[in-house]
């Protein structure tokens, strides 16, 4: 506690002792961590109460970012043939715009057959700012609290374990069909995948099930109760922090990559060391008459 | 100069001379062949020889991991449970503790978890299992591309081909064994398939699975197929195809003091003990690796099997592909006849096309032999490209193929080249058409130009790379005659004659039996031999070395090699 000696004079002869260098750091960061906590928006995310103020922000933003193909208010726009060309949003609520912004789907760089995952254009304030003005449109999901989508820490060891293997069963019926068994995605029609879930936050496969974006079909809560969703991701975090029992998992390519391994690698080095075994031959230590001209084609070696 | 007549018989008389004691490996071997008779069998056999070359050893591959399979199956059912009663599992795995399961299931869970090494011996087991199709069908197309399947091979060819489909039918069984998600998908799908042949589908199906699909007895007798009746099935046909390796004895490449009717190449001990007997463990070796550090088949993923559930990316084992790719990019004809429903997309791809692919596999040879009428036997190999028509068939079929098993994988490419699946299917859906015909083309063209290469070579020698100018400051390559060795080995082949029937009808006017026969044998016969360059005759290459020297004088002594000395050559080729 020598440290906090208002004497300046005896700090600077401290100020090179052992570990004045790691109290400094110490102190450097918990002021850091304790500034970022108090002015972080994150941190208020689940206690913030939406203000008139974010609503006019998050209009702000809209009106510059999304109204182009969603329309100033959210109404969705159509081509001149009829065909959508932006879905309205006024009934998607807030989980849908956290989901599709923050994992940077929205917005779109160009029109597709899918939005794809990129790095978010906005912060998240703007994000939520974004999510107020479209929730303030009309009804739809809030964006869930993290109580939602983990186990609670009260639960045993068993009852955890129960929940896994439920969330388990529960994905391998209702996921995986489009997801892939290892949740490494699979295709659909015309140019459509199922993006992998594998690396993906909590919160976003929460409000995923909850909104069904794009092709995936929402499961509702009268689908899938809350804590049916919150065991799902439950055994998704558990498989993804198990080892790979088997070895190198290889993108779980299905039994189809694997041909091509046993093809590339296993036959490859097979017939490798067939070449190898069959240009070494016998060896003698008698010395042998000069060889008798040299076969160019190489076919009788 | 004195001669030591000591060991010489001075006399009639004393001990009769005996030999000395032998060693102890000498003294078993003895008490084993006055039992076993093996002296006699072992005296001929021990010294076969063998050619050497590397493409002889393909096949070796598919007998090496067939013994890898061997003894890791046995491994496996040391703890494999071919049960479907129901249990609860409650082993290591947690995500699936409490779940209900067959006890086929759990005892797979069981193997890779609780057994020390059983997970390695799963993966290997089914490593092995691919490997050994696939050297089974690199071995194949050896032995079709180098004409070795010609009389007196072609029963070896006929028993190679069921080797390979029995070798298809067991890899099924045993994928369906641990039934899991992917495996009872893959039964699923059999069942599927059995049910869609006309009129007896459903009968199958129900004598199959013990009634409806999945009742309880697939796996138990599936396991009996997979161990014991396709296995022994297998290990017979093998015998068969290696004794009669040894009765034909092996073919090998024409060349110089290699004709048809010996062998050159190293005995059998103690060259082939050796170099095949160090192949199976690095056979081994490699399955091992393999089976080590490659996840294949992770069934707790999985899951246990559930009609309900179906994953993405559920594809059979590779060579099972071809016929699921067909099946997948086959447009949906049905047809009602009667009111019964005939799947026709089924059907096909699935029932007719893997039969018609054996058959036509099986017939190959005989469908040659027709076409040449050729009786003699064949000894000596054919490099691929002078038989272009029979290499540019395998081709053919090879892209078919290729092609079917590409639509096999048409999600996985969907997904890894952000292509859209329905392109993929209408490309394929012209291109297995089309493809093989483009092969055809394409490979027979190939392999006739590479004949004339062939005769270029003999006549006017190999390219040098040396450019020489003339005095008017024409610019010439210089070639050199090839050596005798590689000469010999490039007219080592026969030349090959077009088949033309004799006269259609006699001198009645009466059409002769079998006309239309000798027709399409005659068109056939063109069409494999009308083309093709045949080696130049003797007269002609003298021709051509005539015509060298009268172009310039000899080339000095010693340098009639590779020399590559541009200033010693004389030799002008224009």
């Amino acid at each position: 506690m020598r440290f906090l000696n208002r004497s300046a004079g005896r700090i600077s002869r401290h100020r090179r002792a052992p570990l004045a260098g790691v109290l400094v750091l110490m102190f450097g960061l918990l002021m850091t961590g304790g500034l970022y906590s108090a002015f972080s928006p994150n941190a208020q995310a689940e206690t913030a109460v939406t203000s008139a103020e974010d609503i006019q922000k998050g209009k702000e933003l809209f009106l510059v970012g999304c109204a182009f193909c969603h329309g100033k208010n959210g109404e969705g726009v159509l081509t001149q043939r009829g065909t959508q060309y932006g879905p309205a949003l006024t009934d998607v609520g807030a989980a849908s715009v956290h989901f599709q912004v923050d994992t940077g789907r929205m917005p779109m760089a160009q029109p597709g057959q899918q939005a794809i995952r990129k790095p978010s254009v906005y912060s998240d304030e703007e994000i939520l700012q974004l999510a107020a003005f479209v929730d303030s449109l009309g009804t739809g999901p809030a964006i869930p609290s993290e109580q939602a989508y983990t186990l609670p820490d009260d639960m045993t060891d068993d009852e955890r374990q129960e929940a896994i293997t439920r969330g388990g069963q529960i994905f391998l019926t209702n996921c995986t069909a489009c997801h892939n068994f290892d949740g490494s995605g699979g295709a659909m029609p015309r140019g459509g995948f199922a993006p992998t879930i594998r690396g993906v936050d909590p919160i976003h496969i929460y409000e995923a099930l909850l909104t069904g974006p794009q092709s995936m079909p929402s499961f509702s809560d009268g689908n899938l109760t809350p804590d049916e969703k919150r065991d799902v991701i439950a055994y998704l975090q558990n498989t993804e922090s198990k080892p790979n029992y088997g070895g190198f998992g290889l993108g779980a390519g299905g039994p189809g990559g694997r041909g091509g391994l046993c093809w590339g690698v296993g036959i490859g080095a097979l017939v490798g060391f067939a070449i190898w075994i069959a240009a070494h031959t016998t060896r003698t230590n008698r010395t042998k008459p000069a060889a008798a001209g040299t076969d160019q084609t190489g076919a009788s070696a | 100069m004195s001669i030591d007549t000591s060991k010489v018989a001075d006399s009639n008389r004393g001990t009769a001379a005996t030999t000395a004691k032998p060693a102890k490996v000498g003294a078993v071997a003895n008490w084993a062949d006055e039992r076993l008779g093996l002296g006699t069998a072992m005296k001929k056999n021990l010294r076969k020889v063998f050619p050497d070359h590397w493409s002889f050893m393909l096949g070796e591959i598919a007998l090496w991991s067939f013994v890898v399979l061997l003894l890791t199956g046995v491994f496996l059912t040391l703890w494999f449970v071919p049960s479907m009663g129901e249990i609860e599992y409650h082993g290591s795995y947690d995500p699936l503790r409490g779940v209900g399961m067959s006890e086929a299931m759990a005892s797979t869970l069981h193997l890779s978890f609780d057994v020390r090494g059983g997970l390695l011996m799963r993966q290997m087991h089914h490593w092995a299992a691919m490997i050994f199709i696939a050297s089974m069908m690199v071995h194949m197309m050896r032995v079709y591309f180098t004409g070795a399947f010609r009389k007196p091979r072609e029963l070896n060819w006929v028993i190679g081909c069921l080797l390979l489909f029995l070798g298809t039918v067991e890899g099924f069984t045993g994928y369906s064994l641990p039934d899991d998600l992917l495996s009872g998908t893959g039964v699923r799908a059999a069942d599927g398939f059995m049910k869609a042949s006309p009129v007896v589908g459903s009968y199958m199906s129900f004598f199959l699975f013990g009634g409806e699909f999945p009742g309880e007895s697939i796996i138990p007798r599936l396991y009996t197929i997979h161990v014991l009746l396709i296995p022994g099935l297998i290990l017979a046909l093998i015998a068969a195809h290696m004794l009669l390796l040894v009765y034909h004895k092996h073919t090998q490449w024409p060349g110089p003091g290699r004709t048809e009717e010996n062998v050159v190449g190293y005995p059998m001990l103690p060259v082939y003990m050796a170099k095949a007997g160090g192949f199976f463990f690095i056979v081994f070796g490699v399955i091992a690796v393999m089976g080590g550090l490659l996840t294949l088949n992770p069934v707790w993923k999985f899951g246990p099997y559930d009609p309900t559930k179906v994953t993405a990316g559920s594809q059979p084992d590779w060579y099972m592909g071809w016929p699921d790719g067909l099946l997948r990019i086959i447009p949906g004809w049905e047809s009602v006849i009667f009111g019964y429903t005939i799947s026709w997309n089924i059907l096909l791809p699935v029932l007719v096309m893997p039969i018609v692919m054996l058959i036509v596999l099986i017939l190959l040879p005989f469908i040659e032999a027709w076409i040449t009428g050729d009786k003699r036997e064949h000894h000596l190999l054919q490099r691929p490209r002078n038989a272009p028509t029979r290499t540019a068939v395998m081709v053919a079929l090879m892209t078919f193929y290729g092609l079917s098993w590409i639509a096999g994988g048409n999600d996985i490419i969907a997904i890894k080249l952000h292509l859209s699946i329905n392109q993929i299917t209408y490309f394929l859906r012209g291109a297995v058409f089309i493809g093989p015909i483009i092969a055809f083309i394409i490979t027979r063209r190939w392999c006739i130009s590479l004949q004339r290469h062939d005769r270029e070579k003999l006549l006017h020698g190999y390219e040098t790379g040396i450019i020489m100018r003339s005095p008017e400051g024409a610019y010439s390559e210089r070639h050199l005659p090839i050596s005798d060795t590689a000469a010999y080995t490039l007219t080592a082949r026969e030349r090959e004659t077009v088949y033309s029937p004799e006269s259609d009808t006699d001198a009645n006017g009466v059409a002769a039996p079998g006309t239309r026969l000798n027709r399409l044998r005659s068109r056939l016969s063109t069409l494999m031999y009308a083309d093709n360059v045949q080696k130049p005759t003797a007269a002609e290459i003298e021709e051509a070395h005539h015509h060298a020297e009268h172009d310039a004088p000899a080339l000095p002594a010693g340098k009639s090699g590779h020399g590559t000395n541009g200033e010693d050559f004389k030799g002008i080729h224009h």
